[in-house]
């Protein structure tokens, strides 16, 4: 199967991969693809590069979805991930009643959570995704994960905000003389003091303010994280793998692999970005076209050929190299199709560059 | 020999830079050139990555330090370890008798209350511990590989959006030391590692800007990873270079030779945008290490890049002496 019969059998794809690995973009052209083969997509972006949001024509760009104009038959929408306005609209849906949402929004440690519990990122981006999958009448949701290092967070990260918000301990500093195990609530109440003794006493206050105001509402955020997890199990959810040919970052998507197999998901695409091209040409002297070049580089080190041939060698020693890291992790997520994007000269930044990327990484549209 | 000026200048160095640009690279090259002019070096590694040992080939790291380069004539030694939030937690904890509370932060799961209560404190927790490093005096540098870029700033700022948020206690004044350690550039710099494109430069100039306004601290030379050694002769006609040169091309040889070299010019011409753009929009000294075209970083590599600094370090230096 390849990518693009990947993207059109698809209703999610979710692009992975570390920081710095041009999954933004990749994110950007599958749903360009989309729109060119007719459908309805939408791309969620995390932190988009200027030069791409300006590409996209997203000098605006919000936390509400914006056409992209462009020549195609379908249409293409993005959005930047704004993961204190989703989390509020969470925290809206699932209070009693405007009261509760009120203590919850103008409490410090609610502040926090968004800002700065880990995860909370990746969570929001799943859950925005959630939302316009099922929510929205989108055929296709493309969605840039955050670049964590921890790759499993997009995943698991509504699983564990609900435990989060659902910890035992947290019943413990609401009311430390209740329930059933009173005597481990009283030792964790001397915990909760001794430490108010070093972090301060109003922090404290904080969290159980927030975690009294929160009582009730940790169901609804656990039914939610399950509904989310099964989206993303679903066949017709698809996760790409994005990388660049060096060796840190395909050890990560190797790392990355593993992971979602033991979650029992399947890779189906890999994207590797900025490949150099080798300039290979085919001689009946095949023994110049591949040492030979370095030797004739050194040999002629200082003349015009010389620095002609560093070019050519240096070009081939990178490819060689790229390669040599694509072995294992090719072979890690088989069958799913290896895609390798050559680094583009200049920048992509308008439209008619992602284009072109998007021919390379996807295809050309059938009869378009 | 007298060690350069820059490592010198500030007994902890901060290298710091978007993900990709080479940042472990680069710190490792500086401990390698600093260590070769005779100071005693310490990396501490804040996220326990792999790629640091592997630079050196040994075993991941751990909160014991190890010798990466041991001391010997031509070198006083590099010495690396990781600071992690965790154990930088618990060793803050056990050192004021505090081992049953650690223990219950831990099994409890309120580490992650107290985590989210205080943003930053986790930060706090590792650059106290650098600072407890560096007081030590039992080495001449330490260079800190940070986090990657956005959390560069959140990293550094730690301390004093804390000092805004907790009024008084002991993380109260742990973060007041850590703000004296970040704003002393007698003791403190932070190097800001790039490669010469577009979005990483951007990046790094908006990055320079927030630290030095919003954190205070002082900016070293930029780093500059990945920048492509001129070759003059790529302007010139493969057909005509090999006549020249009295070398016969085969078959399809002058067309390889030609697309590299366009290939490259293009590369290269993005580069010198980029350095040019760089100079122009952020007054800091440049160093510049040059592409090695590999994507594998080992022991060997470390030490051309190291070289190459050291060259940089003894120019510099001459020129300041003049």
């Amino acid at each position: 199967m390849s990518l693009s019969e990947v993207v059109a059998s698809s209703r999610v794809v979710v692009c992975c991969g570390s920081g710095g690995v041009g999954k933004t973009t990749t994110a950007a052209l599958v749903a360009l693809h989309a729109a060119r083969e007719g459908r309805r997509s939408v791309v969620v972006t995390i932190d988009p590069a200027r030069r791409l949001a300006n590409a996209l024509g997203l000098d605006h760009l919000s936390d509400q979805a914006s056409v992209i104009p462009g020549p195609w038959p379908g249409e293409m929408h993005a959005l930047m991930l704004d993961t204190k306005a989703t989390f509020d609209g969470l925290v809206q849906r699932y209070a009693a009643d405007r009261t509760q949402a009120e203590r919850i929004l103008t409490n410090r440690f609610y502040a926090n959570i968004s800002g700065s519990l880990s995860g909370t990122q990746e969570y929001m981006a799943s859950e925005r995704l959630y939302e316009l999958a099922i929510e929205d009448d989108y055929d296709l949701v493309v969605v840039d994960t955050p670049p964590s290092r921890n790759a499993l967070d997009f995943i698991d990260s509504p699983q564990r905000l609900a435990r989060f918000l659902d910890h035992r301990i947290y019943k413990v500093l609401i009311n430390p003389s209740k329930g059933p195990i009173r005597a481990v609530n009283l030792a964790a109440a001397a915990v909760t003091r001794s430490l108010a003794k070093v972090v301060g006493a109003d922090v404290i206050g904080d969290a159980i303010e927030f975690f009294r105001a929160f009582d009730g509402m940790e169901e609804g955020f656990a039914r939610r994280a399950d509904r989310v997890d099964a989206l993303m199990r679903e066949s017709t959810t698809s996760f790409i793998l994005v990388a660049s040919p060096k060796a840190d970052t395909v050890v990560e998507a190797g790392y990355f692999a593993d992971r979602l197999g033991e979650l029992g998901i399947d890779v189906k695409g890999l994207v590797v970005n900025r490949m150099q091209p080798a300039f290979e040409f085919t001689t009946d002297r095949p023994e110049l076209a591949g040492i030979a070049v370095r030797a004739r580089a050194e040999t002629l080190a200082g003349t015009p050929l010389g620095d002609l041939y560093t070019a050519l060698a240096d070009a081939r020693q990178l490819a060689a190299a790229e390669e040599g890291h694509l072995v294992g992790i090719a072979e890690q997520v088989a069958p799913a199709p290896v895609v390798r994007v050559p680094i583009q000269p200049g920048e992509v930044n308008d439209l008619v560059a992602l284009d072109h990327l998007a021919d390379l990484i996807l295809g050309t549209v059938p009869n378009g | 020999m007298t060690p350069p000026q820059l490592l010198t200048s500030a007994s902890v160095l901060i290298v710091a830079g978007k993900g990709g640009v080479g940042k472990t690279t680069v710190a490792a090259a500086l401990a390698v050139a600093a260590s070769a002019a005779g100071l005693r070096v310490l990396i501490v590694d804040v996220e326990g990555r792999a790629s640091m040992p592997a630079a050196f080939g040994t075993d991941p790291l751990t909160y014991e330090e190890r010798a990466l380069v041991d001391a010997a004539s031509d070198h006083a030694g590099v010495y690396a370890r990781t600071v992690t939030p965790d154990d930088a937690l618990l060793d803050y904890l056990n050192e004021r008798g505090l081992q049953r509370l650690s223990r219950r932060l831990v099994s409890t799961g309120l580490l992650d209350v107290i985590a989210t209560a205080i943003p930053g404190i986790k930060d706090i927790l590792v650059l106290g511990k650098v600072k407890q490093i560096e007081r030590s005096g039992l080495f001449d540098l330490v260079i800190v590989d940070a986090p990657a870029a956005g959390h560069a700033i959140t990293f550094l700022r730690s301390a004093s959006g804390l000092l805004d948020a907790v009024g008084g206690g002991p993380i109260n004044a742990q973060a007041q030391e850590v703000q004296n350690l970040l704003t002393d550039s007698d003791r403190c710099r932070v190097l800001l590692v790039t490669i010469p494109e577009e979005t990483p430069v951007n990046e790094l100039i908006e990055t320079a800007y927030n630290l030095e306004d919003r954190v205070g601290v002082a900016l070293g030379p930029v780093i500059i990873n990945g920048v492509h050694p001129d070759l003059p002769g790529l302007h010139d006609d493969p057909e005509t270079a090999a006549d020249q040169a009295g070398v016969a091309l085969v078959a399809g040889e002058a067309e390889a030779l030609s697309s590299a070299a366009e290939f490259r010019l293009a590369r290269t011409a993005v580069q010198q945008e980029q350095l040019d753009r760089l100079a122009n929009e952020l007054p800091l000294p440049q160093l510049r290490l040059p592409d090695l075209f590999t994507s594998t970083l080992g022991r060997a590599e470390v030490d051309v890049l190291a070289a190459a600094l050291s060259e940089q370090f003894i120019a510099d230096d001459a020129r300041g002496r003049r």
